[in-house]
Parts: structure tokens; sequence; C-alpha cells
């Protein structure tokens, strides 16, 4: 069983017999008062979203689900297609199940696929991945304080906030877990 | 690899908490306060029921210093101030960290209305314009702060009202999700005359029964600070002292020593009036920050 300090955005629940995920995550606690944990939870089976509040003491039921090495094949119409690399079955994610993941796959990436059953229901990346820069401002000559930031976006479509000194065209490496800039790549 | 930006990034914000440690401290110097350092690994806290120690070599890390700052007040030190890191477990959200930064002061002979007077001229100071915008508030310093009773707070902002809430045990529940979010929103709001049991170490109020001269500071819907006209009757003391550590143990939590010597010496201490107040927080308001982890260099996880 989890307790109220295992609660983080994207612990995995069972309520109801059906697992759910933390999208987001807040502690709140008066000074000398008791703490709640306000959290909005995703079903991953039909994707609906709510608000839920905990209060300490409280425990769960964790969301044990079956992890499938598989690797990223490509995206049609239908969805995210994904292949065991052993028995080359294959699984198809919606594009709900994804969220912003969507942006941080690339072919041929080996991720986890999250199975409820025969279902792919969700999806774990590698911690980091490196995407090009294929749209960003120019460096502005004599902008060299520490810590300026402008926004470029990635081949995927992703937009995010990055140093000034990154130029279109650059490898950079982005943090899938929080979806920011981490360095540059040298190639 | 090049250097971690996402550090460099805290930069104007970290000069600026540097600037506003540096006017905190000149405020309290100018006022004949003298600055402290007191231990922050001891024998036990003075026991609350919802706050919970780290454990250190069979010790504490100290969850605030308020026990060692009293023994200084009952040993004839009248005007003190401390600028510390305390420790308190599994607190960690957008406003809280598991170590984090505490301003205390107190006051000899004096009672928590010097406190609000005292907090009012503090932000003041670190806000000269007299406004502060943080998010899309713009929040006036320049008045007298708003003082608003418990009970009115919930009679105005709460499902239930106040006595309903104590017996019901949801007073933290609806303080946090109905009450304290509408507090301090125009401008900072002195939330006052707590019930006695809410209150381990404040004094009883002298006219109105049940209710105990403690006050907390809100601003932006944010608990800035806690402040008491401290309890210096030591059997009464003793007496909350011994309800919050049953509490603690009922739940299972790590026994505290009852702590002897402040006991002992609290007969001594005049009367005095001591605040705690968030810095980090503090910091989080007046740099506009959304997140406790904009305002310090190396959250938890990042170490």
């Amino acid at each position: 069983m989890l307790s109220t300090s295992d609660l983080r955005k994207g612990t995995k629940l069972m309520i109801d017999g059906e697992p759910h995920v933390i999208v987001q995550f807040d502690f709140t606690k008066p000074g000398k008062g008791q703490a709640l944990y306000k959290c909005k939870l995703r079903n991953m089976i039909s994707g609906s979203l709510f608000d839920r509040t905990y209060r300490s003491g409280e425990t769960f039921e964790p969301a044990t689900l079956q992890e499938c090495d598989m690797q990223f094949l490509y995206r049609d119409e239908s969805g995210y297609v994904f292949m065991d690399q052993k028995s080359y079955e294959q699984v198809t994610l919606p594009e709900e199940a994804l969220g912003e993941q969507k942006y941080f796959l690339v072919d041929n990436m080996e991720v986890k696929i999250l199975m409820f059953g025969e279902r792919g229901i969700g999806i774990t990346l590698p911690n980091f991945v490196n995407l090009r820069v294929t749209q960003s401002e120019p460096w502005v000559k004599g902008d060299t304080a520490a810590g300026n930031n402008k926004p470029a976006t990635v081949a995927s479509g992703y937009t995010l906030q990055v140093p000034s000194f990154v130029e279109e065209g650059t490898l950079i490496q982005i943090d899938t877990r929080t979806g920011e800039y981490v360095t540059r790549v040298k190639e | 690899m090049e250097g971690n930006w996402a550090l460099t990034c805290k930069r104007p914000r970290l000069e600026q908490r540097s600037r506003i440690v540096q006017t905190i401290r000149s405020f309290f110097v100018q006022r004949h306060y003298l600055e402290v350092e007191t231990p922050h690994r001891t024998p036990g806290n003075a026991p609350e029921a919802y706050i919970d120690p780290i454990g250190s070599d069979g010790w504490f890390l100290h969850t605030s210093p308020e026990l060692c700052m009293k023994r200084l007040l009952a040993a004839g030190y009248r005007r003190l101030f401390q600028i510390c890191r305390c420790w308190r477990a599994g607190e960690r959200g957008a406003r809280h960290l598991p170590e984090f930064a505490m301003l205390e002061w107190y006051a000899a002979e004096c009672d928590y209305h010097h406190l609000m007077t005292e907090c009012e001229e503090l932000l003041r100071l670190l806000v000269p314009s007299g406004r502060l915008a943080y998010g899309n508030r713009n929040i006036d310093l320049s008045r007298p702060f708003e003082r608003l009773t418990v009970a009115e707070a919930f009679r105005r902002h709460a499902q239930l009202d106040l006595a309903e809430a104590l017996v019901a045990g949801h007073f933290d529940e609806q303080l946090t999700l109905h009450v304290e979010p509408h507090l301090g929103q125009l401008q900072p709001t002195f939330l006052t005359e707590y019930p006695t049991e809410l209150a381990a170490l404040a004094r009883s109020h002298p006219t109105r029964p049940g209710v105990a001269e403690r006050f907390e500071l809100y601003v932006a819907g944010m608990e800035l600070a806690n402040a008491f006209s401290e309890l210096t009757d030591v059997r009464e003391q003793r007496r909350r002292f011994d309800i919050e550590e049953t509490l603690r143990r009922e739940a299972g939590k790590p026994p505290y020593p009852v702590p002897e010597k402040f006991l002992a010496e609290l007969s001594a201490m005049p009367e005095a009036a001591g605040i705690a107040l968030g810095l980090d927080r503090l910091v989080m308001l007046l740099t506009d920050a959304e997140s406790i982890d904009q305002v310090v260099a190396f959250p938890p996880e990042l170490l």
C-alpha cells in the first residue's frame, strides 16, 4: 500500500479497480495544522480528469501495471504504433494516452508501454531525448547576461525555453519528465 | 556538458534574495535586535501534533528555533532575531521545502500587536513603493493591514462556522481549501484570535475565553508568518505540551524528551511576543515567484 507521502506527479493508483495517474499534485498545510494532498487524476482507461484531495493517514493501492519494452515504429491515423522487438507484436496508443510525451518520441526509440490486460494505456520514455532546433530567433549580440532565454521550436513541433546562445540547427537534450532544456549535444 | 542552465536562470532571483536578507538584517539591527544563532540539532522540539522532525543521530534537526530563543529571552535578552534553516519531514509542495529558511524574532515586554506593527513596517521597507505586484495582483501595503478574526473569516468564507468546523475536525481542511485563498489579496491580512487548542505556545486572550493571542499573516493567499503573545505560565505550558506529545505518540511518531530545561527557565521569561516568518515565501512574494523552487538554488530533487 502507498501512503500520502508517496503521492506525487506521475504516481499511479488503483481507484475503483481502474488505474489512475496523478497529473497535477500539490501539498498544502497550514503551518501548525494537518496536511492536505491535492491531486488532479487521470483515469488511464477512459482518460477522464478529476480532482481529489487526500488527508494524512489515507492509504492507496498502487496500480501495478505490466510494462513491455517496445520500439516506436510510426504514427498513423489510428495513433502511435509500437512493436515488441521479441514477439513482433504491435500495440497502438491513441494520442490522448500520450499527452505531451508525443513530442519526445523519436523513430525507433525504445520505450516502456504500460499494459492493462491486452491494452496499451500509457508510456514511459527514456529520461532524456535529443531533438534538433528547427526555429528560433537569432542571438542578439551583446546580450550576454547570464540566464537570458528565448523560445525555440524543435523538430517534433514542441516549443520550449532555451538559452539565448542556442541557434537553429543545434541538437539539444530535453528532460522528458519536465519538458525542459538540459544542454546542447556535441556532434 | 555546459553549465547547469536552469540554475544559471535563477540568478536574478538569488541576487534579489541576497538583498532582501541584507535589508531584513538592517531592519532588526537598527531596532536594537540582537542576531543570534542557536543549534540546529537538538534533543527535541516543542511537541506539535502535525509538525514532524527529521532525526539526526539520536537527536532531531530543529523544526523551529523557538525553545532556544525563549531560553535566551528568559536569560534577559530582550530583543532577538535569527535567520536559520529549519527541517520538517514530508513537507514538499509549491510553497513547502523539507529544509527551508526561517526568520524568527522575539520582543520582551510586548504582545502580538507590537509584532503586527513590525510586520507592516518590515514589508514597507522591503517594498518602498507600497504596492506589491504578485501574479495578477496589486497588493496595497501602504495602509494598515487588514485584521480579521478566525471566527469572522470562517463566517465569510468557510462552509461551516468555526465551532462546527472544530467539532467535526474539519478546521484545517476548511481553512486551507476555503478560507486561505481569499486572504491577503487586496492588502495583507492578519488572521487573529485562534482557538486556544490551536495555539500550543500562545497566551490565552485576557478577556475572550477560548481564544489565544495568536495571529497568522497572509499575503496573496499565502501563509507567511505565525505569531504569539508567548505563554509564560509554566503549568499551563507543561499541560499543553503533554496534550501535543500524547497526540504525537498515539500517531506513532518518535517521542521527544520533555523539554525540562526550557520549562524550568520559562518562569523567568518576561511577557514577550514572538514570530516565525517563512523567508523563502517572503522572497517568492517579493520576486513574483509562483513556486518556492524558483527562490532557492537547490530544491532537494536537484541534489
